[in-house]
């Protein structure tokens, strides 16, 4: 298996990794820079907790090759936050409840910030469309919703 | 300072949650040494083993170690001891595991897996639980007359009934052959998976002293330390479990599962750390599943529609082993009734060994299992005789001093306000008119009990340490697994030691070397349990501290408070921050040395009074702690073209006692309802001949974003419990309780058709409304 050496931008910083083919952006971001505030849920692309966005675009992690993400500019959760002030989204999360074990809790405020960025008042509608690809087993997703909302009003 | 009780303040771990910094299982970092296991598992439902070759596997470059049953031939489980870590003689499920490879990647390990060679020969394998119980099936467990049990659980040896409860209580024939409304029906829940987000994990260390320490995806660490040390034949002292924040686990990740299969393949790689993750697709089908049921229950009434007389057969699909499952069946036994005073009961509830999953805790414990079928029943004898569901609930469910099943008189209860209050908020008797033409619009609802099942000594325990600056430490063993209790715990201590709750820290990670005991996060039981033992332990801190401030100002003690962080004297009007004095003590006058020291205030609760249940009646005085009850009513529509389910309103109302933090109680219950709803329409494990064949996101649907309710409305009722801290009992697995059948009684409100079986997919609706 050959390595690869790439270049990235994650959370505003320049990172460089050696990498095998076969590796996973997910797998890069938690083992080679110990960002482990990605989760891994299902490693197929099914489940939405590993969402990063990739130049701005959200996306499953586990179904990136890390060879893929060279020159690409990452956002995990670890970003989300400056100067210890949290983003309007994780702030929404915390005062409507919308995290109860938190392991969905990192893709899906990726997710919200994507839709947030592209459409700064999604309807409701528009905001279970946009999370429709990240699973959450605790919330019943009520909360998400209203977090997203108040995060966009 | 009793104003936090009762407050919605927010979560104590959401800003770490919402930050990436909570760190769970598969976070920590173990550094370059750490090396992977995968596990070996049976591709038969049955077969008995014949030799296990690990040599090909062990020459593979990067594999460590291979652990296989030879390495513990002994038994563990937590009721019934059913099961090997791994399979020795014999394997029982699709997923049953035989060993477990210790590699430098979990791709070697996973390599290394197919070179081990095993030889089977196949056994005809039992997939049905009615059939299980048969005379003529084949036998699962030869042994299990040797196994060890708890005195609670009846096994039948030489047959695949590893407990039978049963109820006899009055003269259930006698009063059938005089009601004069009856129904009878046979129902069918099946096997269902958990799907918490976070896979399983287990990472453990040996040390060559012998010492092991555990790091897992856990609810129960202190039970993980008890009966892997039991099996491994260790001490409980040698063992350290740690318990990190948990992604979700609604039960399957209590007691012991894959966790004992780290250890052991750890102990053959003493000093190099091992980390063993289920893959999701395993996830599906080896790790617990929630119990399958057959059931077929009878009931009957006066015309005057009184319910008199109640009849049901359970037979649990179990699974392979029912280590745990065993008191599934039992909790499902002196359930049967369901929230109803009826004073004729016979009840067999059978736990059957099949060669399916592992059956084991999920949310609810057999509690919306047989609600499914009580709950429909309860609709169609209300229909029979001419009466409105919920004038028939009011009439027959229970209230303060009804007798319940098992004999004892039903505590301060406010169900009927449950039933009032659901009901209300979905405009209950008020026929609305679909959203299009092609839909149909329909009403349900469903009412339920639940009491936590647990031994009758479940135990609790918590410290109450304070700092420096009179922030607050405290120590407790039970898990935050997303409910939200380690906030509750928060608000409790505040409250009870009479200081601001942004002052207390709880301290986390659970781990069984620092933490105080707990039982394990099961059965809604902490907010109770655990509740009472860190009000104990504030109490106790408190009047360590009021005695040394006494002592200082020379007054009384019951005239000094603690209020919003310093002793306060009623009398004198004198106050002292708590801030140092906690840690360093007070002096004396005239520089004469010191008095009082670090305050550490220690507290346990166990229930004292739970009695046993007759074997033969299943009556007795006192066998459970409490019962939460609840209420949901459903409004939804049926689209007539494709059998889709929509789901307009669901009102929820649940007597907690003493919502501790509303919002918290609110959140489960809305939690709750889109569990229980996506297990009503979208959930069921395809099983072919013991083979899962729908294990992935894909194929096993769960409700999304896009498939809840239109409007959850969570109703918070307060009948406190005698016991509880400020009155409370649990919430938490009762909000998914009652809502598939609610949602199975709105749609037979809706377009006339009843499935006896979950779940109540599009298709299935579908067909259903074209053969009627």
């Amino acid at each position: 298996m050959s390595q690869h050496s790439i270049t990235l931008q994650v959370n505003g910083t320049t990172e460089r990794a050696t990498v095998l083919s076969n590796m996973t952006l997910l797998t890069m971001l938690r083992e080679v820079l110990v960002l482990t505030g990605t989760k891994n849920g299902c490693a197929a692309g099914e489940c939405g907790a590993c969402t990063v966005l990739m130049n701005g675009e959200p996306v499953n992690s586990c179904m990136v090759l890390a060879v893929e993400a060279d020159g690409a500019e990452i956002v995990t959760v670890e970003g989300l936050a400056h100067d210890r002030k949290l983003d309007a989204i994780q702030q929404a999360f915390v005062d409507l409840t919308g995290v109860q074990c938190g392991f969905c809790t990192p893709g899906m405020l990726i997710s919200a910030r994507a839709l947030l960025d592209r459409n700064p008042r999604p309807s409701e509608s528009e905001i279970k469309d946009a999370l429709r690809g990240n699973l959450c087993r605790c919330t019943g997703y009520t909360r998400i919703v209203e977090a997203v909302m108040e995060a966009g009003s | 300072m009793t104003d936090i009780i009762g407050a919605s303040i927010p979560r104590v771990d959401a800003v770490d949650k919402v930050t990436g910094a909570a760190k769970f299982a598969d976070d920590l970092q173990f550094g370059p040494g750490l090396l992977y296991g995968r596990l070996v598992r049976s591709p038969h439902a049955h077969a008995l083993v014949k030799r296990i070759d690990v040599r090909k596997a062990l020459a593979l470059p990067g594999v460590k170690a291979i652990a296989t049953g030879a390495d513990t031939p002994g038994y563990i489980g937590l009721y019934l001891q059913d099961r090997h870590i791994f399979a020795t003689d014999r394997v029982r499920y699709i997923g049953d595991p035989l060993a477990g490879i210790v590699a430098t990647s979990e791709e070697i390990a996973e390599e290394a897996v197919k070179l081990v060679q095993v030889e089977y020969v196949e056994l005809p394998g039992v997939f049905d639980p009615k059939e299980a119980a048969k005379p003529d099936a084949p036998v699962l467990h030869p042994d299990l007359g040797k196994y060890t049990v708890a005195n609670f659980i009846f096994p039948k040896p030489g047959s695949n009934i590893s407990n039978h409860f049963k109820v006899r209580k009055g003269d259930v024939d006698k009063v059938f052959a005089q009601c004069d409304v009856i129904v009878e029906s046979d129902f069918r829940v099946p096997q269902i998976q958990h799907v918490p987000i976070e896979p399983h994990i287990a990472v453990a260390l040996a040390e060559q002293s012998g010492k092991i320490t555990l790091w897992g995806s856990s609810q129960s660490p202190f039970a993980q330390r008890d009966l892997i040390a039991k099996a491994l034949g260790i001490s409980q002292g040698d063992l350290r479990v740690v318990a990190p924040y948990i992604g979700g686990g609604f039960g399957s990740k209590a007691g012991v599962s894959m966790e004992a299969c780290a250890v052991v393949m750890e102990q053959k790689v003493p000093g190099r750390p091992v980390k063993l993750r289920l893959t999701r697709e395993e996830e599906f089908f080896c790790a617990f599943v929630r119990q399958g049921l057959v059931a077929h229950t009878k009931i009957g009434a006066t015309k005057e529609g009184k319910l008199v007389a109640m009849k049901t057969e359970y037979y649990w699909d179990a699974g392979a082993y029912t280590e745990y499952g065993v008191n599934i069946t039992r909790a499902g036994g002196y359930s049967s009734t369901g929230p109803y005073e009826i004073p004729n009961v016979w009840a067999d509830s059978y736990c059957c060994y099949t060669n399916h999953p592992v059956g084991g805790p999920m949310r609810g414990f057999g509690m919306p299992e047989i609600h499914w079928g009580i709950e429909q029943l309860m609709d169609q004898l209300a229909g029979k005789l001419g009466m409105d569901a919920r004038a028939f609930r009011l009439k027959n469910c229970l209230k303060t001093g009804s007798e319940v099943v098992t004999g004892w008189k039903m505590h301060p209860t406010g169900l009927t306000e449950c039933i009032e209050k659901a009901t209300a908020a979905i405009d209950w008797g008020r026929r609305e008119p679909a959203s299009a033409p092609h839909k149909k619009r329909g009403k349900g609802m469903a009412i339920m009990w639940k009491a936590p099942a647990m031994p009758p000594n479940a135990g609790s325990s918590s410290y109450v340490r304070l700092n420096e600056d009179a922030t607050v430490t405290v120590g407790l063993g039970g898990q935050e697994i997303g409910q939200g209790t380690h906030t509750a715990m928060a608000q409790m201590v505040a409250a009870a030691l009479g200081v601001p709750v942004e002052w207390i820290r709880i301290a986390t990670p659970v781990d069984t070397q620092y933490s105080p005991y707990e039982w394990q996060t099961v059965a809604s039981r902490l907010t109770w349990s655990m509740g009472n033992a860190v009000v104990a332990a504030a109490k106790h801190a408190r009047q360590q501290i009021l005695e040394l401030v006494a002592e200082h100002w020379n007054e009384k003690i019951q005239d000094l408070d603690i209020k919003d962080g310093s002793v306060i004297s009623y009398n004198t009007e004198q106050a002292l921050p708590l801030k140092n004095m906690v840690v360093y003590g007070l002096p004396k006058e005239g520089d004469c040395g010191w008095r009082g020291g670090p305050i550490v205030g220690r507290g346990n609760f166990m229930p004292t009074y739970v009695t046993g249940l007759d074997a033969e009646t299943g009556q007795g005085p006192r066998s459970v702690v409490h019962y939460t009850v609840g209420c949901q009513a459903v409004d939804l529509e049926v689209d007539t073209e494709t059998g889709q389910i929509e789901i307009l309103r669901v009102a929820a109302a649940f007597d907690v006692g003493k919502a501790i933090n509303p919002d918290q109680v609110r959140a489960q219950m809305e939690g709750g309802v889109v569990q229980g709803a996506s297990s009503a329409i979208f959930e069921k494990l395809d099983l072919r001949n013991g083979k899962v064949v729908n294990p992935s996101f894909v194929d096993y649907r769960i409700a999304t974003s896009v498939d809840m309710p239109h409007k959850i409305i969570p109703l918070i009722v307060e009948e406190p419990q005698d016991d509880g801290p400020w009155g409370a009992r649990g919430i938490g697995e009762h909000a998914m309780v009652p809502t598939a059948p609610a949602i199975a009684n709105a749609v037979y409100n809706a377009v006339g058709i009843r499935l006896p079986s979950m779940p109540l997919s599009a298709e299935r609706v579908f067909l259903a409304m074209q053969e009627k």
